[in-house]
């Protein structure tokens, strides 16, 4: 709990700071105060605790989830690197800052306790997104991208909002626990019919956020138009805390209507896994097919949601990490290499840009290709295993047909993952050496390493949950 | 211990090639598949001598009771005799060429060679798939990266399909693990079998098709083989002989490590139905190979006709299917490598491998004609060679399965001889052509490797029951089984 109030004060101080310092000493203060921050949450592990008036519970799988945010920006600061070509109008300082409160948001997304915790943690780290992208700011692409966010993103947690006053007036409690309490102690026939329509709405606020068909319009644009950097953000952060939250609220509060709100989960996450599978085989910029992943790895999660068993929770989080580093990794090259195609090539995020990068960057051919195993759930990586307690999740519920679309859909996205690895070693090129800054390297290979430690020995973490 | 280092020495050896890049390759890499061959060695003649599985167990994901357990048996004994044995010829038959010392072609070779090593020897069905998969990746990449014409393509066509294929055994096998009792499951085959045996007709049916569809994809049975010929065909010889010779042996091995024992009423709805699929790719793919004009392409379809007899048989479910069919694993993969090997050297030599334009080779090199007859007619079947062994027990578990598949499985033979028989008479005898007037002789290292598989043809032939006793006791428990 400390963290978020750590984390806010030093995004302040942050501010100043910029006053005097250039953005590296930024970033490696940004990068202190994050650890301080996963120092702070770690101590949290085994008091299970309420704060600002039982309104926040800290429980050892909301400082899991706490934990991977954290870890997720760290790396993402830690391969930070200009923001935007003219360093004149951008202000390093003001990101890093919004960066930090868009993590105190996340944190309050995945351990409140209460709905307007839930709200409060959503605003926040949505205005926080807003903002960032549009930091591009002489970039019609990342105007147009944070206006459309903004506008969508508006209407969604308006429409949260709704819900969780409808979900209020069936039941007149906003904390989680005793929402549980009464929605299990009365007979569904005797709730107000309105209290379904407030579950229905909730879900949909949420599900946007976590970019699930048919609400993911907006995620393929917003995501291009960003800076690279805070699409990987976005694309970690943003998702975790969502399925935190969603999984938080769904097995917390709605398990007792189990049945009322499952087939609705279960025919997004079928739609998701189409539509994100199907659209981005038809991408041609390795940007905008990282997007459309993402939106088919929501509907992979949505699948252990729906699923709901003892051990999604686990499952939930184990996906969530090994998302968000291959995710982070395969992002970070795509910044290196778009970042040297530019100025060479008209679209520098296309596939066509990684032509023959193995040949004198193996390092980086080989983290791009690790991270791209892990999302197509390739054995050796962690994405195998993830791609495993999902099914075995969704089988022990008897969900029979979203798994073997799941598994359609798996093969398909092994063809738009492997034509990044057939750009990289099978097409010639001629890019040269890429310099790498060491502390860019460092984070590169620490994501690649603990995807293929994660894929050959799960326990590490499994046990952990 | 030795299974352990079996299992992780070419992975080793594999991956200093890959990163290290050393200068001298070849002879790295042909040491280490020959001490690898060694070992094996050592471990069968301990299986052998005492006739008891050896076993290691250790716990990888307890949370979800998955092992990392190995166990060599009769049935596995054979396939990673098979898989340590050819590794050197494979290996061999890159020398003089600039493959030889290219440390990432060997590193390549000697990571596959890991992955199969633990796909054989997997006694948990998930460390199983894990090898299943893995090994897809170092195949992949060596077709892909040194094959030939429009290789991209078919290369990734070979990949999305046996992966597809794969993930149905992964639904599969998932969907068998969460009924094994206890709360953490257990993924032991062993206890599979028990699970899936208890499983009713109609689930066990299911549990067929998805098993059967993913090791299909990777013998491959008819009508999943599309992949296959293109594959063949551009992969780099070597990656060819490791697809044919080991790598779809995975798919056989599936079968009988894993469909026979534990969907028994599965088979009693689907197996007549597979067994028709095999025949039909028999016949047809030998049909096929009458008719090429491109001989690594005919061998491609020669391959893919035998594999379905050997399907058919181990489908018979009886104690001769399933023997035959692990001796005609064993021919089948010698054979084929030398085949391959005779087609790459005359390739070297003339550049082509096109029937109509070679030609009269038995003037200037009389070895490779006797060797290449001898790999031939073993592939054919003949008597005294090892495939006469392998074929003729599989046509008498066919026969004694079921009268009129018998008889049309049995056309292979006469079938075999044509299309074997026409690509010896194309290449070796005749007209000498005009790219083949200045054939030059076998090199020393190229008869280093036919001259050895050849007389492994032979021996096979005269010598049989060494090795049909040697897998017999484990064969008989899968039969037992089944009662």
């Amino acid at each position: 709990m400390t963290a978020i109030i750590a984390l806010s004060l030093f995004g302040i101080s942050n501010l100043f700071w910029g006053f005097w310092f250039p953005r590296k000493v930024l970033q490696i203060l940004t990068l202190l105060f994050i650890a301080i921050g996963i120092g702070l949450t770690a101590m949290d592990w085994n008091h299970e605790l309420l704060w600002f008036g039982n309104m926040f519970r800290t429980t050892n799988t909301s400082i899991n989830f706490s934990l991977i945010i954290q870890l997720a920006a760290f790396l993402v600061v830690a391969l930070s690197r200009g923001f935007g070509a003219d360093d004149e109008h951008t202000h390093p300082a003001e990101y890093y800052a919004i960066l930090l409160f868009s993590v105190v948001g996340a944190i309050l997304m995945v351990s409140f306790d209460h709905m307007i915790m839930l709200f409060v943690g959503l605003e926040i780290l949505s205005v926080a997104m807003y903002v960032l992208t549009g930091s591009d700011k002489r970039n019609l692409k990342s105007n147009e991208a944070a206006l459309k966010y903004f506008l969508m993103g508006a209407f969604a947690t308006g429409i949260l909002l709704f819900g969780i006053t409808l979900v209020y007036g069936a039941t007149r409690s906003f904390y989680i626990s005793n929402l549980a309490n009464i929605i299990a102690a009365t007979a569904p026939e005797s709730m107000p019919s309105f209290l379904y329509i407030g579950v229905l709405l909730m879900l949909i606020g949420l599900l946007f956020k976590v970019s699930a068909a048919p609400f993911h319009f907006w995620t393929p644009d917003v995501y291009d138009g960003a800076p690279t950097i805070f699409t990987m953000f976005m694309s970690t952060v943003v998702k975790t805390a969502g399925f935190a939250a969603l999984y938080h609220i769904l097995s917390g509060v709605f398990g007792g209507i189990y049945s009322t709100w499952v087939l609705t989960i279960y025919f997004i996450s079928m739609l998701t896994l189409i539509i994100g599978n199907v659209t981005a085989a038809y991408q041609q910029s390795v940007k905008r097919m990282l997007a459309y992943s993402s939106i088919s790895h929501a509907g992979y999660m949505l699948m252990t949601v729906s699923a709901m068993q003892s051990s999604s929770t686990s499952t939930v989080l184990y996906y969530s990490l090994s998302y968000t580093l291959a995710t982070i990794a395969a992002f970070a090259v795509l910044i290196l290499v778009s970042e040297y195609q530019t100025g060479r090539k008209e679209k520098p995020e296309d596939y066509s840009s990684f032509e023959g990068l193995a040949l004198n960057n193996p390092g980086l051919a080989f983290c791009f290709t690790i991270s791209l195993l892990s999302l197509a759930g390739i054995p050796l990586t962690a994405g195998f295993w993830g791609k495993f307690f999902i099914f075995s999740d969704s089988f022990n519920r008897n969900i029979i047909y979203p798994v073997i679309l799941a598994i359609l859909m798996s093969a398909v996205g092994i063809y738009y993952y492997f034509k990044g690895i057939i750009a990289m070693y099978f097409k010639n090129g001629d890019i040269e050496k890429i310099e790498v800054p060491i502390l860019f390297k460092i984070a590169l290979w620490f994501c690649t390493i603990s995807t293929l430690v994660l894929g050959v020995y799960p326990n590490i973490v499994k046990s952990l949950f | 211990m030795n299974l352990l280092f079996i299992l992780f020495f070419p992975l080793l050896i594999g991956a200093y090639l890959l990163i290290a890049k050393p200068k001298h390759a070849f002879i790295i890499s042909l040491s280490a598949t020959i001490l690898e061959a060694i070992a094996t060695g050592f471990l069968l003649y301990k299986i052998n001598e005492t006739m008891l599985p050896i076993t290691f167990i250790q716990d990888w994901i307890p949370e979800v009771g998955i092992q990392f357990s190995l166990k060599a048996d009769g049935i596995s004994g054979i396939l990673i005799g098979l898989c340590a044995l050819l590794l050197p010829f494979i290996v061999g038959s890159t020398s003089n060429t600039e493959k030889a010392n290219h440390a990432q072609y060997q590193g390549l070779m000697l990571m596959m060679q890991s992955a199969m090593m633990g796909a054989f020897l997997a006694k948990d069905a998930f460390l199983f798939y894990f090898f299943f998969e893995a090994s897809l990746l170092p195949i992949y990449f060596l077709a892909s990266k040194f094959g030939g014409e429009n290789k991209s393509a078919i290369t990734f066509k070979f990949l999305i399909y046996t992966i597809f294929g794969s993930l149905f055994l992964f639904i599969g096998l998932i969907f068998v693990y969460l009924r094994t009792p206890g709360t953490t499951h257990s993924a032991d085959i062993e206890t599979l079998y028990l699970t899936a045996r208890n499983l009713s007709a109609e689930s066990q049916g299911y549990l067929f098709m998805a098993f059967f569809v993913a090791f299909a994809i990777k013998m491959p049975i008819f009508p999943f083989h599309t992949w296959q010929p293109d594959t063949y065909t551009t992969s780099p010889s070597q990656g060819t002989m490791l697809l044919s010779g080991i790598m779809l042996k995975m798919g056989t091995y599936g079968v009988i490590r894993l469909i026979i024992p534990m969907f028994p009423l599965g088979i009693g709805i689907w197996g007549n139905t597979a067994m028709v699929l095999s025949i039909i790719g028999v016949i047809y793919g030998s049909i096929i190979a009458i008719q090429q004009k491109d001989a690594k392409r005919l061998l491609a379809y020669s391959s893919f006709a035998h594999v379905g007899l050997i399907s058919a048989g181990m489908l018979t479910q009886s104690f001769d299917g399933i023997q035959g069919a692990l001796y005609q694993m064993l021919s089948h993969g010698i054979n084929v490598i030398g085949l391959f090997f005779v087609i790459e050297i005359i390739e070297r030599r003339t550049k082509s491998r096109e029937l109509a334009q070679l030609g009269g080779i038995t003037q200037s090199s009389y070895a490779l004609t006797v060797c290449f007859i001898i790999l031939s007619l073993g592939s054919v079947a003949l008597p005294l060679t090892n495939g006469f062994i392998g074929e003729f027990i599989l046509l008498k578990s066919i026969f004694d399965y079921s009268l009129i598949l018998g008889v049309v499985a049995g056309i292979t033979i006469i079938l075999g001889a044509v299309y074997t028989l026409r690509l010896i008479q194309k290449t070796m005898f005749g007209n000498v052509s005009r790219i083949t007037t200045e054939f030059s002789t076998l090199t020393l290292e190229e008869k280093m490797v036919l001259i050895p598989l050849s007389i492994f043809v032979l021996l096979g032939g005269i010598f049989p029951n060494a090795i049909l006793h040697f897998s017999e006791e484990s064969v008989m428990q899968i039969t037992q089984l089944l009662k």
